[in-house]
């Protein structure tokens, strides 16, 4: 229904333009009135005042269909005292009276045993309640779907009366469209904000059970002890003093990272010199966009097959040379996570060196100088600032990268430089505290935006600094 | 050796790195897509046993008057008993339960679907095709080795003997596995299927696609055609270069900590999934907007100016016209990337276990990666090959929209 009203609001909105588009034309012709403006722009005049406040009323009824909802079932009419009841008891009542909401209109004969204790079990006006529930959506949708009839034509209406030759509609049109467009794109740093406080507010709120230093320089990483913590009951701030201790993440981070830079960079950067300076048109237009399908591939698939393949592969190779490697190793993951780094370095470095001028190779041949000598004396040094851009962009990517490691990597936090040893990350940390319950009154759970917030925070600088290293150190050439 | 030719050595031996490099790097595509392949297109066929079916009605609780609800509602475990004990004769109660874990689980249900579909059937004897269950078809595709001590194996010695018997009286067939285009998520490998998770991942995209190009191409628009330099825009593209490089389980953060714990949202919907999806496509799709938009040249905004035109009507009569192809690419490209995006969906709790298929972007669903992820988490042998045939699925559709994205600007862009 919901749906339905939206296209009843684009269809009506639509088709006012040629109401009013009608209303201009019979004011020229019929009552020989100077229009002041085209038209058309009568049409869009009554568009716009029907569809922004019909659309800003449909996304405000869509977003918030949940709490109406909540106030249309726990309405204090049936429960006089809702209003003094604590968010656990409040939850626990809606979850039986949804609960019951399924099974209350069915007939006699669909009722099971269960079904019937169930609604013995409960009181009048919870199953009153609970048929409001069941009728809601349909209520809720059918008064939507009244209210874009009306809105629309009402506004419509009212729009196109105040149509005369006097008004100067295409100013007024083209003023609507520039706040739109400029509200537009303040909405990229709306976002920007929404990250940043909905991260930095649930952060403060782990702070106030973990003590700052106590996360940044821990050593121990034990989130399962906060299980004990109910925050009713205060808590024991010495408990969780080695709970969350953030070293351990920031290390296998860094050393799955590092792994997988060891894969990228040499064989992302031969690569792009190779598709670059070597290889024949051919070879360029069958081998880049295979290497580009490596960037297309979701993460998801490298995690299958880093825990499938890989990890099982260097297992067993390394039991084949007598070394322990663990089934979950950081090897692993570092190698999947390398090979699906290697198209974005090797694409960022061709870019960089294909901006290289050509004079300059074609001096370094003319004293005498071999292709390579001209790659690694001339054009590399010319694209370096550029290439260490793409190295820092590339372990941006690395450490945020997030279901290579929560699929191969391990749960347990380690804190080792051995890769062949089990590793954790932040990403694979904040999924795994998220995964399941989402109660923001526990520090196992905001947890996670504290790391989130460190991880936003490490990927910031490290792309501010590839941008400036970049804008820096460009040689540039006329 | 001279030093001419010392140089020379080098010179080929650095482009044989390079080469190599290269050749390594697409090695690593091919291991890749035949790793996938190989375990996952056993996921589209399913054995089969063949069986009479003589729909008893004494065990059937419904009769051919009886209306759909009603036929639906019914159970035909009975049914379903009194099949196996008629396809195979003389089963004491030990042999019987071994015989009864060679068919699906969901056995009834196959005769429930049956009976729906043709009514008048009760009281008749059918042949049909009855699906094994997962383990048994892990054996006749050969994934289960069969010369391994009892212990080892799923399926023991006795089913091994009955389906030797079954399989010289040409009673064992494979069929099209439709149900994986057709299922939801299911417990069970053999009934386990995908359309749950592709409608999620399509109602998320739609939400995605709504809320970032029309932003994304209006922001483009003003950012390049309409602002004049200063400390704001500056202080807008900044962000919308940030934005393109946070990292995507940061924007789970985002959606879960805002959209859910503030707005109060509900939890593992599309709804929430693709307004996460569309902050993340947004930078992508503004990007490469501007970029279109800078192609055309000024020589079309001055002609355009010259005989009259407003601003307005020069950038909306000509401008985004021509900058259309180039911008709806960068939306395509971006929206294929957030099919593929799995992180963000993962802390929205779009990975619970869903086995109805959603009707909108209110139902509680699992996004096609996400289905893959929660697949790929599961022990049983069957589930890995779905989870290999999802990723060939979801690469499907990436290849597809990566296509589109190409023959877009092929055929539409203009060349100056």
């Amino acid at each position: 229904m919901l749906y339905l009203s939206l296209v009843l609001v684009f269809i009506l909105s639509y088709s006012f333009y040629f109401y009013g588009k009608k209303r201009a034309l019979s004011l020229k012709f019929k009552k020989n009135e100077n229009l002041s403006s085209l038209p058309d722009y009568y049409g869009y005049y009554v568009v716009l005042l029907v569809f922004f406040p019909a659309i800003i009323i449909w996304f405000f009824l869509l977003l918030f269909k949940s709490n109406f909802q909540e106030m249309f079932v726990m309405s204090p009419v049936l429960f006089p005292d809702v209003a003094t009841w604590s968010t656990g008891k409040f939850g626990l009542i809606m979850n039986k009276i949804s609960n019951l909401s399924m099974i209350v209109n069915l007939s006699e004969i669909d009722l099971t045993v269960g079904d019937k204790s169930i609604l013995k079990m409960a009181s009048e006006s919870e199953i009153i309640a609970a048929k409001n529930l069941a009728n809601f959506d349909k209520i809720y949708g059918w008064s939507n779907l009244t209210l874009f009839i009306i809105l629309p034509v009402l506004l419509g209406f009212l729009a196109t009366k105040s149509i005369s030759g006097k008004l100067n509609a295409q100013p007024i049109v083209e003023k609507i469209i520039s706040y739109v467009i400029k509200g537009s794109s303040y909405i990229a740093i709306f976002i920007t904000f929404g990250i940043f406080f909905s991260l930095v507010f649930e952060a403060i709120n782990f702070f106030r059970y973990v003590n700052f230093m106590d996360f940044f320089f821990n050593t121990a990483w034990n989130p399962n002890r906060a299980f004990v913590i109910n925050a009713s009951e205060g808590f024991d701030q010495e408990a969780l003093k080695e709970a969350f201790g953030f070293v351990p993440l920031l290390t296998g981070t860094l050393l799955i990272a590092s792994v997988a830079m060891l894969v990228a960079v040499p064989l992302g950067l031969l690569t792009a010199i190779y598709l670059a300076e070597y290889a024949s048109s051919k070879v360029r237009d069958i081998a880049k966009p295979i290497i580009e399908i490596l960037a297309g591939i979701p993460t998801v698939v490298y995690g299958f097959f880093a825990a499938l393949s890989l990890a099982p592969f260097i297992k067993d190779v390394g039991e084949g040379v007598g070394l322990p490697v663990s089934a979950e190793s950081a090897l692993a993951a570092g190698l999947a996570m390398g090979v699906m780094i290697i198209p974005f370095v090797s694409s960022l470095s061709d870019d960089v060196i294909k901006a290289v001028p050509q004079s300059l190779r074609e001096g370094s041949y003319a004293i005498g100088a071999t292709k390579s000598e001209t790659i690694k004396k001339v054009i590399l040094p010319a694209a370096l600032a550029g290439i260490m851009g793409s190295f820092l962009l590339a372990i941006s990517r690395a450490i945020g990268e997030t279901m290579i490691v929560v699929m191969a990597a391990s749960l347990r936090a380690n804190l080792t430089f051995n890769p062949l040893e089990p590793a954790t990350t932040i990403t694979t940390q904040i999924v795994t505290s998220l995964i399941g319950d989402v109660e923001f009154d526990n520090p196992k759970t905001l947890v996670a935006f504290a790391l989130g917030l460190t991880l936003f925070v490490m990927t910031l600088i490290l792309n501010i600094a590839a941008i400036t290293i970049v804008k820096k150190y460009r040689e540039k050439y006329e | 050796m001279s030093s001419l030719e010392k140089r020379l050595a080098a010179e080929k031996r650095f482009k044989f790195y390079g080469m190599f490099a290269m050749t390594l790097s697409l090695f690593f595509v091919l291991i890749l897509m035949y790793k996938i392949f190989s375990t996952g297109s056993g996921a589209f066929v399913r054995t089969t046993i063949n069986a009479d079916v003589y729909f008893d009605p004494n065990f059937i609780e419904v009769s051919s008057n009886s209306s759909k609800k009603e036929i639906m509602k019914a159970s035909y475990v009975d049914l379903a008993d009194q099949v196996i004990n008629q396809n195979h004769s003389g089963l004491d109660e030990e042999n019987f339960i071994k015989v009864r874990e060679m068919y699906t689980r969901k056995f009834d249900y196959q005769l429930r679907d049956y009976i729906a579909n043709n009514p008048n059937v009760i009281g008749k004897t059918v042949n049909l095709d009855i699906s094994a269950s997962s383990d048994l078809d892990q054996i006749v595709k050969g994934n289960y080795p069969r010369n391994v001590p009892e212990a080892q194996r799923k399926i023991n010695d006795y089913q091994l003997s009955i389906l030797d018997s079954l399989d010289s009286k040409g009673k064992m067939s494979k069929t099209f596995n439709f149900w994986f285009f057709t299922n939801g998520d299911s417990r069970d490998p053999e009934t386990a299927g995908i359309l749950g998770a592709l409608m999620g991942s399509f109602y998320a995209l739609l939400i995605c696609f709504s809320f970032a190009f029309p932003i994304g191409l209006l922001a483009s628009v003003y950012l390049e055609e309409f602002v004049k330099p200063g400390k704001i825009t500056d202080i807008i593209e900044v962000n919308i270069n940030n934005l393109a490089a946070v990292p995507s389980i940061v924007y789970g953060l985002l959606g879960l900590g805002m959209l859910i714990g503030v707005f109060g949202m509900p939890y593992q919907v599309p709804l929430v999934g693709g307004l996460v999806l569309g902050f993340m496509t947004l930078p992508t799709i503004i990007i490469a907007s501007r970029a279109s938009l800078r192609g055309v040249p000024p020589s079309i905004r001055e002609g355009a100016l010259a005989v009259g035109a407003t601003k307005m009507q020069t950038v909306f009569h000509h401008v985004i016209p021509l900058s259309l192809p180039g911008t709806l690419t960068g939306t395509i490209i971006g929206m294929a990337q957030a099919l593929g995006e799995t992180a963000p969906l993962l802390l929205i709790g779009m990975v619970a276990f869903v086995m109805e298929i959603p009707g909108g972007a209110f139902d509680p669903a699992t996004g096609l990666p996400s289905q893959i992820y929660l697949w790929s988490e599961s022990a049983e042998r069957g589930f890995l090959e779905k989870t290999s045939a999802g990723i060939m699925l979801l690469l499907s559709f990436l290849i597809i929209m990566n296509t589109v994205a190409v023959l877009v600007r092929r055929k539409l862009e203009v060349k100056w």
